[in-house]
Formats: structure tokens, C-alpha cells, sequence
């Protein structure tokens, strides 16, 4: 049994309500001195809430928060740095443009006559950085060392002005190999070797049990357990982090689909992109969805990418319709008739300040061409067709669609790309931060449109949602295409893929 | 082989505009063999006195990611200011710090605007701009002419330089280059100026660094400020005169020069000592179609215009190559 003694800091029933939405519910945490804990969850889990919570970003609504012995209120990010709580981001928070040495000591360097003494300072850098056992230039720019290099600097800073006791590291390996993770492996080791403890976020499972003491999982805003590492198979790590949705689906039935022996819509050879998804083979028939499983960070999204151009592969080739595709471009793949609704709908789908019809028409509109102006009764005709076949609650076509729930967002977002009469959709979550309700309607809809012969790509983070919907099932880990399932599968197979190994 | 490379990376834009300066120069000479006299590379500092000034104030600002548009309007409105107080008697050394602590408070104030109310710099420079122009008419709708001992004793003594025979520069040529080399230290080596830097290149970085970016921010546009009122004065002392159309589009100028010098527009990169010789090059082009006598001088314009492209051509395929 842990010494209570040996914990720095405690939560306890942390709960946080945002309007509308309940982002922790009573959640315990605590983390030892010299370990490292690793806190893991899908999105929307209430990792960040937690976080935010912890460095004072955020305030908590109930609960108490016990830091070194004491029950304390964390006020400001700044108090929080104060009295030991360091956070490093996975977007580097330093400078490029200036040296590795500038980064480490600007703002406390040593100086002589009023001007930076550039020989003590690039001394005491380069010996901060060998203490984490990292030998480089440091007279040369940040901007010119790896993102590995840059995170463990960003580091350096934060032990260098704060020597923090807890030390909180958001995926700092989401965008680094295996052998740059292991520099931040190595730096962290030594650190909680030093009494440190640390946070440790990520999405790679591996990583998980490579690195840390201890196991947190949460979903959807409530603490499921915390383990020891070694004590706790994958397979059941994994599906705590995924869970059993309900079971309100049963009624929905997925079409039949034969496999009609002519040619597919789609077909991806040996496809891939350098740093973001290895090789792989992928096949679309008309009428089918493949579902694309796999965890966050696991290659998904970088799949439907670079089918859909917005990455140019440098790899392999891509058929559409029996044509070889020569440009990869978004604009080129719209004419071959394949449609993405992408991931993020905030960030890269639906402009908020324009009205529900308007963002239906946008693809369409692009596909004819700037010249071609589609009437507004035209247009009318078409945003009413769908705002009555997808079920978009609204009064109007011209309500904006800021103001709709993310749910009819989502829905406007298939619209737009369903009026452009596509032959093949690429979906990118399409279900992500939906009530359970509309999730439902939208797996519906992905069913019928099938059937109705088009081919379709899903990717959920629910493993259920995609055994449901899906005709063949592709699993990807780690950036890679491991394996396709094909016909009746069960979830411990699928997921025994997506862990690997075993 | 590799230290030659990353020196040739890191100061690529600069290598570049020293080596056209050297160029222009060259061909410049070659064809007018009295461009070789010493005494007309040093008339480029004394002609172009106050667009370097105001270019070393607009260099910091360009590096820390602004910019500041109302350098040419305020070398007219503080021409007109000091030479309307010198009309009435006053001291000229007052004067001269008067002028000095005016366009530091005007600089100061839109850095204010600029930071606190988040207004872009270039909108709130541009009012600047309006604002210092529209001044100057008020004092005086035409020219007025200074006749000022003290001013006439630094407009017309000239100060001869060693090494060379029968070379020299007059007193208000020194301001330009003494702020150079105070500039130059102030942005290599100070906590102040590697702070410029940073903000240039994130400023959201540069505030979680825990750097004073408020601070800095105000300091760099106050600073940009006296740079463009001590351009006024030594441009007054220049024509002996004051007039509100003086320093028309000169902040175009200045942003050109310092362009061609090597900093980038986004700001985090960039030298002073680039923006020497962006100055230079811009007065290089001036020299030569002055001795060549049959071009009209709009030829300038184009020339500097052509240049500016070429040095934004090349500073986004170094910018290219570093991101490789």
C-alpha cells in the first residue's frame, strides 16, 4: 500500500460543470512523489478538464485538492507554476527563431555590463541540458533541433524556473517517433527518479505501459479506475477506455452486401505519406462502409487524408473509378465524386456566421464553379430537401448555423456533401461530441445511403458504432494498417488488434 | 563544411544585400569613374541621414512583428514644430529635446493603443500617421525657414575623416550611425532586445516564457518614435527649413530598406546592419542616376521596387529551405 506521506497531490470528488455539459463527476486522482502516472482516456474522457483543474486554469464546482499535506485552492496558472505544478503542452510554448540557450535562460540570464554574458549562458545551458542528457549545440536556434528536442527544452525551462514537484506532460510524444520518444522517456525517468512525479497524457497505449507506475482511466467525465501498470492486461485497458455504449441501437439492421465482382469504386495501393501513415492497401465497393477502428492518434484521420489529397502521398497510388489519380487534391478528388466530412467540424467544416442554407450549398456551389449561380429558389429547394431527409431541427433554412446543436451541425456538414451527389463519403468521426439520439440517426443514415449504392468510410472512436455500421472493419495502430476484418468479427478480436501484441 | 553552411543559412538574407550593395556599386563605378571617389560613398550617409534612422526604428519594430507607419509624417510635423519655435526665439537645444520627447510620447501612446486595446498596428500608425501630417499643415500651411545659428553651425560644419583625403560627413550624419551601433548591441545582445525577438516570432510564446511582452511592446513603438523625431531634426537641419509635405511615403522607404536588409515582414528575424545597407542600395540606385543625368528620378522607384521583390523571393526560399 502507497504511504500517504509519499503523495504530493490528491483530488478528491473533483466535479466541473461547463453549461450544458457535466466535464467531471466526482473524480479522485492522486500521484505519488517519483512516479509516473499516466492518464488516459478518448476524447471528451475529461483528461484536460482534469489538467485544467490541477494548474489552476480552471475552477472546480465541488470537491478539495490536497497538495503536500495541505488542502489548498490553486488560483492562476501563475500559482500554480509557484508552488510547484509545471505544465509542458504538446505544442512547444518557446521560441524558434532564437537560440536553444535564450529559450532555457531568457528572462534570468547572466549578464555583464548591462548585456547578456552569451559565454555563461550558453555554459549554464549546455550544462542543464547534459544533466538531462542531451548534448547539442545550444548556441544554434530552437527552430533548427527536432520537435523531441524542442519538448525536452521546453522542459528544461520549466524544471530551470520552477523546479517543480509535479510535473504535467500533455502529449508530448503525440508527433515523434519511437526512437525520439524514447529522449523523452529517458529525460523523464531521470526526473522521477530525482522525486519529481509526472503526469504523463498520451494516446499510444504502448507508450502507457512502457513508461508509467500507475494507470488512470476516465470516460466521459467519470474516474473508471486507476491501476498499477503491471498488474492490468491491454485488452481490459482498452475497453475501459472505450466502454459499452447503450444498447438502444438493436432495431438498426445493416444492409446485406454482396460483393458484386465488378471493379471498386476506390482503390488505394500501397498509399502512404512519410510521418503520418505507412503503406496501405484499401478497396471501396459501391454500397459498402468500411469502418476504420483504432484509437486516437492510431493513423484514422491521416487515412482519410490522404485519400482525400488534403496530404499529398508520396507513396503508392490511388484508383478512383478506374481512373489513376495523378494530382492529389482535394479539389480533384470532389470532381472524382468522393466527399470528406472531416473531423473537426468547428475548425475545418461548418462557417458558423452563415445560415443553414448557405453552408449546404457551399460544396455544391464550388463543384459548378463561381459562375454558375445556383437561384436562391433553387438553392432553397435543395437546403429544404435536406434539413427534411437528415431531420436538422430548425425553425428555417436561414437560421444560422452557430446557433444549431452540435449534433444538427454535424448533420448540415453530411448535407453539404450529400447535395454535391458524391458516389463516395469519407465520414472522420462523424458522431464525435453528439448526444446519443442523433449518434443514432446518423448511423441510420450512413446504412441507407449505403444501400442506395453509394460507398462509404466511417471512423468512430466507438468501437460499436463501427461493428454496427460497417461491412468490413480496418484496424489501424500506430499509424499503420494492421488488419481487416471481414463479415461477423467480435469486439474482443478487434480489439486485441488494436492493443497488438498478445 | 557544416559550420559554413548553417553560417550561410543563418545569414543568408544579409550575405545577399551586401553582395548586390557591392554589385550595384561596382557596376555603378564602372561606368561612371567618379562614383570611385570615397567622397560619394560617404554622401549616402549624408543624403540618406534620416531614411536610416527611421529605418533602424522600423527594423526593431518589423522584428518584433509590427510596424509603424507614421515615420514620414512625423519627420514633417516635427520639421514645421521645430522650425515654427525657432521663428519665435526658442532655445534650439530645447527645442531639440522637445522634439525628441514628443515623438517618443507619440510613439508611446500607440504602442499603448496597440497593446492594451488590441487595436492592429498597422490601423492605429496609419491614424498615427494621419494625425502627425495633418498637424504639421495646422502649424504652418507653408514652408518656413529656420535661420538659426546653431542649426546653420551643424547644417554646414563639416567633419573630415582620417584615412581619407579630403572625405567627410557634417555632424547630423554621426546620429544615424552612433544609433546604429547603440541599435545593433540593443538587439544582440540585451535581455530587451532577444525579447524583441521572441514576440516577433510568437508572442503568445514569449508571455508564457514569463518575458515582459507589455513592456517591451511599448518600449519598441516609444523607441520607433524618437527614431522618427530625431529623423525629423536632422532632416530640418538638412533643408534648413520645416514644411508639413516633408517625408512623403518615407515609411515606405524605410520598409523597403528594411526588406531588402533582410528582415522578414512576420517578424523574429532580422539585423540592423541589414537594413544599413538596404539603405545604402536604395541610395546607391539615387547616385547613379544622378550621374548618368538623363533618367528621371522615378527610375529610383522602380529599381527599389524590383529589388524589395526580389528580396521577399528570397527570403521565403531561405524560410523554405530552414523549414526542411
Amino acid at each position: 500500500m502507497s504511504n500517504p506521506n509519499d503523495e504530493i497531490i490528491r483530488l478528491e470528488g473533483i466535479c466541473k460543470n461547463f453549461p450544458g455539459v457535466q466535464a467531471l463527476k466526482n473524480v479522485d486522482f492522486c500521484l505519488r512523489k517519483g512516479e509516473i502516472h499516466a492518464l488516459v482516456g478518448e476524447n471528451g474522457a475529461g483528461k484536460s478538464t482534469l489538467i485544467k483543474v490541477m494548474t489552476g486554469v480552471e475552477r472546480f464546482d465541488e470537491g478539495k485538492i490536497t497538495y503536500d499535506g495541505k488542502e489548498i485552492v490553486i488560483r492562476s496558472p501563475q500559482h500554480a507554476q509557484n508552488i510547484g505544478i509545471s505544465t509542458v503542452y504538446q505544442e512547444v510554448n518557446l521560441c524558434s527563431n532564437i537560440s536553444v540557450a535564450e529559450n532555457l535562460l531568457l528572462g534570468r540570464e547572466p549578464r555583464k555590463l548591462g548585456c547578456i554574458d552569451w559565454k555563461a549562458m550558453n555554459k549554464r545551458a549546455k550544462a542543464i541540458m547534459q544533466d538531462l542528457d542531451v548534448d547539442i549545440d545550444v548556441t544554434q536556434p530552437l527552430g533548427s533541433f527536432s520537435t523531441a528536442i524542442q519538448q525536452i527544452a521546453a522542459i528544461a525551462r520549466a524544471l530551470e524556473i520552477s523546479s517543480p514537484k509535479v510535473l504535467i506532460l500533455d502529449e508530448p510524444t503525440s508527433s515523434l517517433d519511437a526512437h525520439e520518444s524514447n529522449l523523452i522517456f529517458k529525460v523523464m525517468r531521470k526526473l522521477c527518479s530525482a522525486g519529481v512525479g509526472i503526469i504523463f497524457i498520451t494516446h499510444f497505449i504502448k507508450q502507457v505501459y512502457e513508461i508509467s507506475d500507475r494507470i488512470t482511466v476516465l470516460r466521459n467525465g467519470k474516474l473508471v479506475a486507476t491501476h498499477e501498470t503491471a498488474s492490468l492486461p491491454t485488452i481490459q485497458l482498452i475497453s475501459e477506455m472505450i466502454g459499452h455504449s447503450l444498447a438502444e441501437y438493436d432495431e438498426m439492421k445493416k444492409s446485406e452486401f454482396v460483393v458484386n465482382h465488378k471493379k471498386a469504386l476506390l482503390e488505394a495501393k500501397e498509399l502512404g505519406r512519410k510521418g503520418m501513415v505507412e503503406p496501405f492497401d484499401l478497396e471501396l465497393h459501391a454500397g459498402e462502409v468500411v469502418g476504420l477502428a483504432g484509437l486516437l492518434g492510431s493513423g484514422r484521420t491521416e487515412v482519410v487524408k490522404v485519400l482525400f489529397g488534403i496530404d499529398e502521398p508520396d507513396n503508392g497510388c490511388l484508383i478512383v473509378d478506374d481512373q489513376l489519380i495523378k494530382k492529389h487534391s482535394p479539389f480533384e478528388m470532389i470532381m472524382h465524386g468522393v466527399a470528406l466530412c472531416p473531423e473537426d467540424r468547428k475548425a475545418s467544416g461548418i462557417v458558423g456566421d452563415l445560415t443553414i442554407r448557405e453552408n449546404i450549398i457551399l460544396a455544391i456551389q464550388a463543384r459548378l464553379g463561381w459562375f454558375k449561380f445556383l437561384s436562391k429558389q433553387k438553392q432553397y429547394e435543395i437546403a429544404n430537401k435536406y434539413i427534411k431527409m437528415l431531420n436538422i431541427a430548425t425553425p428555417s433554412s436561414d437560421q444560422l448555423v452557430k446557433n444549431l446543436s452540435g449534433g444538427n451541425q454535424q448533420k448540415v456538414i453530411l448535407a453539404r456533401w450529400l447535395a454535391t451527389d458524391p458516389k463516395m463519403l469519407l465520414l472522420d468521426e462523424p458522431t464525435r461530441g453528439i448526444d446519443v439520439g442523433t449518434k443514432a440517426e446518423i448511423q441510420k443514415l450512413v446504412i441507407n445511403l449505403a444501400t442506395e449504392g453509394m460507398g462509404c468510410v466511417f471512423i468512430s472512436s466507438e468501437l460499436e458504432e463501427v461493428m454496427r455500421t460497417s461491412h468490413r472493419v480496418v484496424v489501424m495502430r500506430e499509424h499503420e494498417k494492421v488488419t481487416e476484418f471481414a463479415g461477423e468479427v467480435s469486439e474482443r478480436e478487434i480489439m486485441q488488434a488494436m492493443a497488438g501484441g498478445e | 563544411m557544416q559550420k559554413i553552411k548553417s553560417f550561410l543559412l543563418k545569414n543568408g538574407p544579409l550575405l545577399a544585400t551586401v553582395a548586390i550593395f557591392i554589385l550595384v556599386y561596382a557596376i555603378g563605378a564602372q561606368l561612371y569613374p567618379t562614383m570611385k571617389k570615397p567622397q560619394v560613398f560617404f554622401n549616402l550617409f549624408i543624403n540618406n541621414g534620416s531614411l536610416l534612422i527611421i529605418s533602424i526604428g522600423m527594423t526593431m519594430t518589423v522584428i518584433m512583428g509590427g510596424i509603424d507607419l507614421s515615420v514620414g509624417a512625423m519627420i514633417a510635423l516635427t520639421s514645421v514644430a521645430s522650425a515654427a519655435l525657432l521663428q519665435k526665439n526658442a532655445d534650439p537645444v530645447f527645442v531639440m529635446v522637445l522634439m525628441l520627447l514628443m515623438g517618443t510620447a507619440l510613439g508611446f501612446v500607440m504602442g499603448c493603443i496597440i497593446h492594451y486595446l488590441k487595436v492592429e498596428a498597422f490601423v492605429v500608425t496609419l491614424m498615427g500617421q494621419f494625425f502627425a501630417r495633418g498637424m504639421a499643415y495646422v502649424i504652418n500651411e507653408s514652408s518656413i525657414t529656420i535661420k538659426n545659428e546653431f542649426y546653420n553651425y551643424l547644417a554646414l560644419t563639416k567633419i573630415n575623416l582620417p584615412f581619407f583625403e579630403k572625405a567627410y560627413v557634417y555632424i547630423p550624419t554621426l546620429a544615424g550611425i552612433v544609433l546604429l551601433i547603440f541599435t545593433f548591441i540593443l538587439l544582440s545582445s540585451t535581455r530587451f532586445g532577444r525579447t524583441v525577438y521572441a514576440i516577433g516570432n510568437n508572442e503568445q510564446s514569449a508571455l508564457l516564457m514569463g518575458l515582459p511582452v507589455a513592456r517591451t511592446k511599448l518600449i519598441v513603438y516609444s523607441f520607433s518614435g524618437f527614431c522618427s523625431a530625431l529623423a525629423g531634426i536632422v532632416f530640418s537641419i538638412s533643408l534648413l527649413s520645416g514644411y508639413g509635405g516633408y517625408g512623403q511615403s518615407m515609411e515606405m522607404d524605410a520598409i523597403a530598406s528594411v526588406v531588402i536588409g533582410g528582415t522578414a515582414l512576420t517578424g523574429g528575424t532580422g539585423t540592423v546592419l541589414g537594413t544599413l545597407f538596404g539603405v545604402l542600395i536604395n541610395g546607391i540606385i539615387v547616385s547613379i542616376l544622378q550621374f548618368n543625368g538623363t533618367l528621371t528620378s522615378w527610375w529610383t522607384r522602380i529599381g527599389v521596387g524590383a529589388l524589395t521583390l526580389i528580396f521577399i523571393g528570397i527570403q521565403s526560399l531561405f524560410y523554405v529551405k530552414k523549414k526542411d
